[in-house]
C-alpha cells in the first residue's frame, strides 16, 4: 500500500525536527560559552573543544560500549581543553581571541589525528525519547524521537539564568565578567573564576560534540563538523548573554539548517547552495538588525574584550 | 634644555649606542617568537613520541620535505605564496585594533570575480586577461571585508565574527555560481567556471617552478609594511588601533580609515583567489576553499601582525605544509600531524607573548629599557 | 664585545654549510626503495577508512601491495589544488615513484595534466577522467560502469519497495552521479513500472549532516528503499537503518552497518585491477589511454544479497547480470525521455556502455524527483 507522504508539510516538520535534533549541539555549546563569557572572557576554541568532544566520545563509546560513558569523557576532555584556554589567557598580556583560535586548530588537528581509527568502526549511540507515542502520522512520530541530551539542555538554560541571577557563585561570576578591578576590591580570585567558568563551558561544548557523533549524525568523520562552534559564538552575542534566549536561538538556528534538504524533498531544487547557508545569513542578519554603535552591546559583559 | 644632536664629538658613541639599542629591541622581537618555536618542536617532539614515532625522524624529514632540497624549496615556496597574500588580510585590519578572520571567504570571491571577469575578455592579449583577472580579484575581495568593517563601524557587529560568517556565505555563493549561472558545460564531472585560457595563465617565475604568485606576495608585504610604518595613513591607523579615544579627539577619520585597511586587506586575500585562477586551477571550482584563509590567519599571528615578518612565517608555514607528504608515506603518520604541528607553535607563541619585554639580556649594564 | 665576532662567523659558516648539505642531499638521487621495486604512488582526496570511495581505493592498493617487487606509497586528504601536484612530484623526486595512482576526479584537468606532461617517463593512471588524444601519451584514465551495478541494484528496490518511492542521497549533479540515478531509476522500472526515486543533492561529496537530513526528508516523504551516491555512504545507510528503511549501498560494502535493511549494492572492484595495471607496468607493456569496464570486465562487482531480497527480485536481477556479463544488454536505449518531457534518446537508438554520449549526461529521466540545477 503506498504511504502517499505528507506533501508539503514535510517542510515545517523536518524544521521543526532540525530544531530538535541539530539545535543540541549549538545549545550546548553556547550554554558553555555563555558562562564563558558571562565570566568576561572569549572562548573561540569551543569550535576545537566541539570536534575534540565529537572524537573522544565516539571512541570512548566504541571502545568501551557504553554512549554515557563517551558523553562523560567528551565532557571531561572539553574541560581540559577550557582550563588551557584559560591558563594561557591567564597569563599578562595575552589575546584571548587569538588564543581561541590556536586552540581551535589545536583541538581540531589533534581531533583528526587521534581520530583515524574511529572513523571506520560503529560505536552505540544515544538512546532516543520516544515523545510521538499519540501520532500516527511517521514522519511526526520520527520528529519526535527527540535525544536525552537535549532535554539535557533545555533544563540548563533556565537553571544557568536562575543561577546568575539569584545565587552567589552567579553573582561572583558576573563581577568578574563586568569589572575585574571590582571583583578584586572584593577578593574575588579573578583568574581562578574565569578558568573555573572557562572549564565549565569546555564541559559543555565537549558535550555538544559528542552528541554529533552518537546522536546525530552518530558517526563520526572529519566533515563532521561545519562551523558551530564558531556559529555558537555568533549566537550568544545576539542572545545576549541570556542563556533562555541562547536555547531560543539555538532552536531557530537547527530549524534553518533543516530547511534546505527538506525544501528539496518537496521539489524546490533552485539554489540549495544559498538555502543551506540559510543559517549563516540569519545569523549575520539578526546581529545587524540587533547591534548598534553607540550601545554596541547592551548586557556585555564589561570585561568581555570584543566590546570594548 | 639644549638638544644634543647626534652629529657632534660625542657623537659617535651615542650613535653606536642608539643602533646596539635598535638592534638589541629587533633582536628580542626575533628571539621570543624563535624560542616559542623551538619550545613547540620540543613539545612537538614529545607528542610523536607518545605515538610511538623517533622525533629525530621527523624533525629530519620535516627539514628534508620543506628545505632539504631545490624541489624542497620550491614546493614550499609555491604553498607561501597564497599565505603571503591572505595574511594581510588580517594583520593590516589588526593594526586598527580589529580582528578580521574572514580571508578565506575574500579568498574566494576575488577567485570568483577573476574567472568571470575573464570569460568576456577572453580574446584580448592575455595580458589585458590577466590585469583584468588581478583587478577583479582585488575589487571583489576588497568588498567583502569592507562590509565587515563598515558593518562593524556603522552597526556595531563585531568584526571577527561578521567576517566568519561571510567565510560561509562567500563558498555558498562560489557553489552556487560554478555550479549554475556561471557553470562550464565541457566541464561536466567538476561543476566549474569555464576556463581562462591557457594562453592567459600567469606562469612561474624563469628558472623555478613557482608561479608569479609568489613575488607579487613578497611585493603586497613590503608595500603593506611600508604603508603602515612609514606613512601617515599608517600612522593613523596604528593610532586608532592602539589608543581609540585619542584618535577620536584628534579627529581622525575613523570610519574612512576602516572602510579603506579593510578593502586594502580584503584586496589583498582576493588577489591571492585571482592568482589562484590563474596561475593555478584555471577555472574556478569549489577547490578555492581550501584553507588557505585560514592558514593566513595563522601566520598574521604568528608574524604579530607585522607584514614584513610574515614572509619568513610564510615560508616556515608553507615548509611545514610542504613537509606533510613526507611525514605520510615515510611513517605512517595521519595528515592532521602537521595541523597540530602549526597549532603548537601558535599556542607557544601566544604563551611566550607574556615574555615580552622581560628577557634578561647577558651582558648588559645599567637599567633594563623593557 | 669580542665574543660576538667569533660567534657570528661561526653561526655564519654552519648556516651555510646546512644550506650547502640540503642542497647536495637533494640533487643526489638516492633511492630508497629496493633498485628492482616499481615504487607506485596512490593519492586519495579523502581518508582511506570512509567507507566509502576512498576506502575502496585503499582495498585495491592493499591488493597491489601483496604483489612482489613492488613499493605502495599512500598519501591521503590531499586537496585538489597546487598541492596535489606537489604531492605527485615529491612521491616522483623523493621517493622515486614510477606509477602513480591519483584517484579523485579533480584531481585530473589541470593538475595531472600538467604533470604528465612534465614529466614524460612516470606513468600516470587517472580514475575517471576522460582521456582524449589532446592529454599527454604517459597519462590514462580509467573508470568503471559501476551504473551496471546501480541497475542491479534498482531492479532490485523497485521489487522490493512497498510504497514504490525510492531515494537517492546524492552530491552533485555531475554525468557519473546522474548516470547512476538513471540506471537505478531505469532498473527499479523494471520491477514496477510506476515507480520513483526522488533526489537530494546535498552539494558537495562528504557532509554528514545535511545527508542525515536529506535521508530523513526523503523517509518523511514515503521513500521505503534509499542509495545513495557520496563519498562515505556511512552516514546514510546508518540513518536510513535507524528509521527502518531499506538501502542499497555504494563505492563499498555497507551491509555491516544495515544488517535489517542491506539489500544489495553497487561496489568498485580496484583489488581486481589495479594488480592487473601494475603487471602490465612491469612487463613494459603500455596501459590503454581509456580504460572503461563493467561487471564483465571485473572492474565493478554487486553486494551480495540481504534477508529481505525475495524471490522474484534476485531471479529478474541475476538474469540480468547474467546478460551484463556476456556484454549483450543495453542499459540506456531508447525511447527515453526526460523528466521535463523532452525526448533524450529515440526510439531504436541504443546506447551500450562505452559509447562517451553517457559520460557527458546531464538529465534526469522521467520518473526521478529533482532537478540538475
Amino acid at each position: 500500500m503506498a504511504d502517499p507522504g505528507i506533501g508539503l508539510w514535510v517542510v515545517p516538520i523536518a524544521v521543526l525536527a532540525g530544531a530538535i535534533r541539530v539545535s543540541t549541539p549549538f545549545l550546548f555549546v553556547s550554554l558553555g560559552e555563555c558562562l564563558t563569557e558571562k565570566s568576561g572572557r572569549i572562548n573561540l576554541g569551543l569550535e576545537g573543544t566541539l570536534v575534540m568532544g565529537a572524537m573522544s566520545g565516539y571512541g570512548i563509546s566504541y571502545l568501551t560500549g557504553s554512549p554515557w560513558l563517551g558523553v562523560l569523557t567528551a565532557g571531561v576532555v572539553g574541560a581540559l581543553m577550557g582550563t588551557l584556554h584559560a591558563a594561557i589567557c591567564g597569563l599578562p598580556r595575552v589575546n584571548d581571541i587569538a588564543v581561541g583560535i590556536a586552540l581551535m586548530l589545536f583541538g581540531i588537528g589533534l581531533a583528526f589525528f587521534l581520530g583515524k581509527p574511529f572513523i571506520q568502526p560503529q560505536a552505540p549511540g544515544l538512546p532516543s525519547l520516544d515523545l510521538g507515542w499519540w501520532t500516527d502520522v511517521p514522519q511526526l512520530h520520527a520528529a519526535l524521537q527527540v535525544n536525552a541530551l537535549f532535554f539535557v539542555g533545555v533544563a540548563i538554560a533556565p537553571v544557568m539564568l536562575w543561577g546568575f541571577r539569584y545565587t552567589r557563585w552567579g553573582l561572583i561570576v558576573r563581577t568578574v565578567g563586568d569589572s575585574a578591578d571590582a571583583a578584586r576590591a572584593m577578593g574575588y580570585p579573578v583568574n581562578a573564576v574565569r578558568m573555573v567558568a572557562t572549564a565549565c563551558g569546555g564541559f559543555l561544548g565537549g558535550i555538544g560534540g559528542s552528541f554529533l557523533s552518537l546522536s546525530y549524525p552518530g558517526a563520526w568523520s572529519e566533515r563532521l563538523s561545519s562551523g558551530q562552534g564558531i556559529t555558537a559564538v555568533a549566537l550568544v552575542i545576539f542572545a545576549r548573554w541570556n542563556p533562555m534566549l541562547c536555547l531560543a536561538a539555538s532552536l531557530l538556528f537547527g530549524g534553518a539548517a533543516a530547511l534546505g534538504p527538506a525544501l528539496q524533498a518537496v521539489g524546490v531544487t533552485e539554489g540549495y547552495y544559498l538555502f543551506n547557508a540559510a543559517p549563516y545569513f540569519l545569523t549575520l542578519l539578526i546581529m545587524i538588525i540587533t547591534c548598534t554603535p553607540q550601545k554596541s552591546l547592551a548586557g556585555a559583559p564589561g570585561e568581555l574584550s570584543i566590546t570594548r | 634644555m639644549t638638544d644634543v644632536p647626534l652629529a657632534s664629538a660625542a657623537g659617535p658613541k651615542r650613535l653606536a649606542s642608539e643602533v646596539i639599542w635598535r638592534l638589541r629591541r629587533s633582536a628580542e622581537a626575533a628571539a621570543v617568537p624563535v624560542l616559542a618555536l623551538f619550545v613547540s618542536l620540543v613539545l612537538f617532539g614529545v607528542f610523536v613520541a607518545f605515538n610511538g614515532v623517533n622525533p629525530l625522524d621527523v624533525y629530519e624529514l620535516m627539514y628534508r620535505g620543506a628545505f632539504g632540497s631545490w624541489f624542497s624549496w620550491q614546493n614550499t615556496l609555491t604553498r607561501a605564496a597564497p599565505l603571503l597574500l591572505t595574511a594581510l588580510c588580517t594583520a593590516l585590519p589588526a593594526q586598527l585594533g580589529l580582528m578580521v578572520i574572514g580571508g578565506e571567504g575574500a579568498l574566494v570571491i576575488g577567485g570568483l570575480a577573476a574567472a568571470a571577469a575573464a570569460l568576456p575578455v577572453q580574446g584580448a592579449a592575455p595580458i589585458v586577461v590577466q590585469l583584468t583577472m588581478i583587478a577583479s580579484g582585488i575589487v571583489g575581495g576588497g568588498a567583502w571585508i569592507m562590509l565587515a568593517g563598515g558593518l562593524r563601524h556603522y552597526r556595531g557587529v563585531n568584526e571577527t565574527i561578521s567576517s566568519l560568517l561571510l567565510v560561509y556565505i562567500a563558498i555558498a555563493i562560489l557553489n552556487h555560481m560554478v555550479e549554475g549561472p556561471l557553470r562550464d558545460p565541457t566541464m561536466l564531472n567538476t561543476p566549474s567556471s569555464p576556463s581562462i585560457g591557457d594562453a592567459n595563465t600567469i606562469g612561474t617565475m624563469p628558472g623555478t617552478d613557482v608561479h608569479w604568485g609568489f613575488a607579487f606576495g613578497i611585493a603586497a608585504c613590503v608595500a603593506a609594511y611600508v604603508l603602515v610604518y612609514h606613512t601617515v595613513f599608517g600612522f593613523a591607523a596604528r593610532t586608532v588601533g592602539g589608543n581609540p579615544r585619542a584618535a577620536l579627539m584628534v579627529g581622525l577619520p575613523v570610519g574612512r580609515l576602516i572602510l579603506i585597511t579593510c578593502f586594502i586587506a580584503g584586496g589583498a586575500a582576493g588577489l591571492a583567489g585571482a592568482v589562484e585562477i590563474a596561475a593555478v586551477q584555471e577555472h574556478a571550482n569549489a577547490n578555492l576553499a581550501v584553507g588557505y584563509g585560514y592558514a593566513g590567519i595563522l601566520v598574521a599571528f604568528l608574524a604579530r601582525q607585522n607584514p614584513l615578518a610574515a614572509i619568513p612565517v610564510s615560508i616556515l608555514v608553507g615548509g611545514i605544509a610542504a613537509s606533510g607528504g613526507l611525514l605520510q608515506r615515510r611513517l605512517g603518520l595521519p595528515d592532521a600531524t602537521v595541523q597540530v604541528l602549526q597549532a603548537l607553535i601558535f599556542i607557544t607563541l601566544l604563551a611566550s607573548e607574556t615574555l615580552t619585554g622581560r628577557l634578561r639580556w647577558p651582558f648588559q649594564t645599567g637599567v633594563s629599557r623593557g | 664585545m669580542t665574543n660576538s665576532t667569533f660567534s657570528r662567523r661561526r653561526l655564519l659558516q654552519s648556516a651555510s654549510a646546512l644550506g650547502m648539505a640540503g642542497l647536495a642531499t637533494g640533487l643526489w638521487p638516492g633511492r630508497p626503495a629496493h633498485a628492482k621495486d616499481l615504487v607506485i604512488g596512490f593519492v586519495y582526496v579523502g581518508p582511506r577508512d570512509d567507507f566509502g570511495y576512498n576506502q575502496a581505493h585503499a582495498e585495491g592498493a592493499a591488493a597491489v601491495k601483496k604483489m612482489a617487487g613492488v613499493k605502495v606509497l599512500e598519501e591521503e586528504n590531499v586537496p585538489e589544488t597546487v598541492a596535489v601536484e606537489k604531492t605527485m612530484e615529491s612521491m616522483i623526486n623523493l621517493d622515486g615513484a614510477a606509477l602513480l595512482f591519483p584517484t579523485s576526479f579533480g584531481y585530473y584537468n589541470p593538475h595531472m595534466v600538467k604533470e604528465a606532461a612534465k614529466y614524460k617517463d612516470i606513468r600516470f593512471e587517472h580514475c575517471g577522467g576522460l582521456w582524449s588524444d589532446k592529454d599527454p601519451k604517459n597519462a590514462g584514465s580509467y573508470f568503471g560502469y559501476i551504473d551496471e551495478c546501480q541497475h542491479l541494484s534498482g531492479i532490485v528496490a523497485g521489487h522490493t519497495s512497498k510504497s514504490g518511492k525510492l531515494g537517492f542521497v546524492a552530491a552533485k549533479p555531475i554525468p557519473q552521479v546522474l548516470r547512476n540515478i538513471n540506471a537505478f531509476t531505469l532498473g527499479a522500472k523494471m520491477a514496477n513500472p510506476n515507480v520513483t526515486t526522488q533526489v537530494i543533492f546535498t552539494g558537495d561529496w562528504s557532509l554528514p549532516v545535511k545527508e542525515a537530513e536529506a535521508t530523513n526528508s526523503l523517509i518523511n516523504q514515503g521513500v521505503d528503499v534509499i542509495t545513495c551516491h557520496v563519498d562515505s555512504p556511512k552516514v546514510v545507510v546508518e540513518t536510513a537503518e535507524k528509521r527502518g528503511a531499506m538501502t542499497c549501498g555504494y563505492h563499498a560494502n555497507q551491509s555491516k552497518l544495515a544488517p535489517k535493511g542491506y539489500l544489495t549494492g553497487a561496489e568498485w572492484n580496484w583489488e581486481a585491477l589495479y594488480p592487473k595495471m601494475v603487471k602490465m607496468v612491469m612487463a613494459n607493456e603500455t596501459i590503454p589511454n581509456l580504460v572503461r569496464g563493467g561487471l564483465k570486465e571485473e572492474i565493478v562487482k554487486t553486494s551480495p544479497y540481504g534477508a529481505l531480497v525475495g524471490e522474484a527480485a534476485r531471479k529478474q536481477a541475476d538474469d540480468v547480470k547474467a546478460k551484463l556479463m556476456t556484454g549483450s544488454y543495453v542499459i540506456f536505449k531508447g525511447p527515453l525521455k526526460d523528466n521535463k518531457g523532452n525526448a533524450v534518446i529515440a526510439s531504436g537508438a541504443d546506447h551500450i556502455q562505452t559509447d562517451i554520449w553517457l559520460e557527458k549526461m546531464d538529465w534526469l529521466m522521467e520518473g526521478v524527483l529533482g532537478s540538475t540545477t
